[in-house]
């Protein structure tokens, strides 16, 4: 893949950094309560075998979003991605597809939840993504983590980035 | 807000593409039919505002190294 042009932005958290263009994720309608933000980057933290991603928005340095791979927590994760998002994001292929989930760290850490029920869906193949608020009451909003974390921790160290992309079917 | 009065089976159509219909009537809950295009998102409104407001709160993440805790 070419390299792309790279633009700086101011972050809260990570200061100054260095981002590539190509890698910037269009959210057409924002996300519910930021409706004006539609440009992210998604921001791996250096370990690779972490599960955890940070959502950087580029349109205001400020907000950025602690998300997870659901998949290599909750490991029976079963989603259908429903046709209008199919559709709105363009998806050909499952392949092309990531799949995440917001985390909210409150001040005890210990109390970590993360959104199984609106996941953040994102077309890596052309960069379009949309946080989906799933037709099921299987997943709740507030999933609690830290526990389940732990337990997998000699899972994550084995995972692998193809977790990702495990998504049983199109609907 | 406009306001109309339907009955059962009766609808209203919106923006030429968007036709909702009153299909049942029991009590206090109505069941509703919507037929819409495929890119429309159409949620119980409930549930989307928990979703902001969890959002909301997801973004006021303080500055913490998340990998200390498999640590």
């Amino acid at each position: 893949m070419n390299g792309g042009d790279k633009m700086l932005l101011k972050t809260k958290h990570f200061g100054d950094i260095e981002i590539d263009e190509n890698k910037i994720v269009t959210f057409n309608d924002g996300i519910p309560g930021f409706d004006e933000l539609k440009r992210f980057v998604v921001l791996y933290s250096g370990d690779e075998n972490s599960p955890f991603r940070w959502l950087q928005c580029v349109d205001d340095g400020e907000i950025a979003f602690a998300v997870i791979n659901p998949f290599m927590v909750v490991t029976d994760y079963d989603i259908e991605i429903p046709e209008e998002v199919i559709s709105n994001l363009d998806i050909k292929s499952l392949e092309d597809v990531m799949v995440l989930s917001i985390v909210v760290v409150p001040d005890d850490i210990n109390k970590m939840t993360m959104n199984l029920k609106a996941p953040i869906i994102i077309n890596t193949k052309n960069n379009r993504g949309m946080q989906v608020i799933l037709d099921t009451d299987r997943y709740s909003v507030r999933h609690y983590i830290v526990e389940e974390l732990r337990r997998r921790e000699v899972n994550i160290s084995a995972g692998s980035d193809k977790e990702e992309k495990r998504i049983d079917s199109f609907k | 807000m406009l306001v109309l009065t339907r009955k059962k089976n009766e609808s209203i159509v919106l923006n030429d593409n968007i036709e909702i219909t009153v299909v049942d009537v029991q009590g206090d809950q109505v069941r509703i039919g919507i037929n819409a295009p495929k890119s429309v998102s159409i949620y119980r409104k409930e549930i989307f505002l928990e979703i902001q407001a969890e959002n909301k709160k997801a973004a006021d993440v303080k500055s913490v190294n998340l990998n200390d805790l498999l640590k």
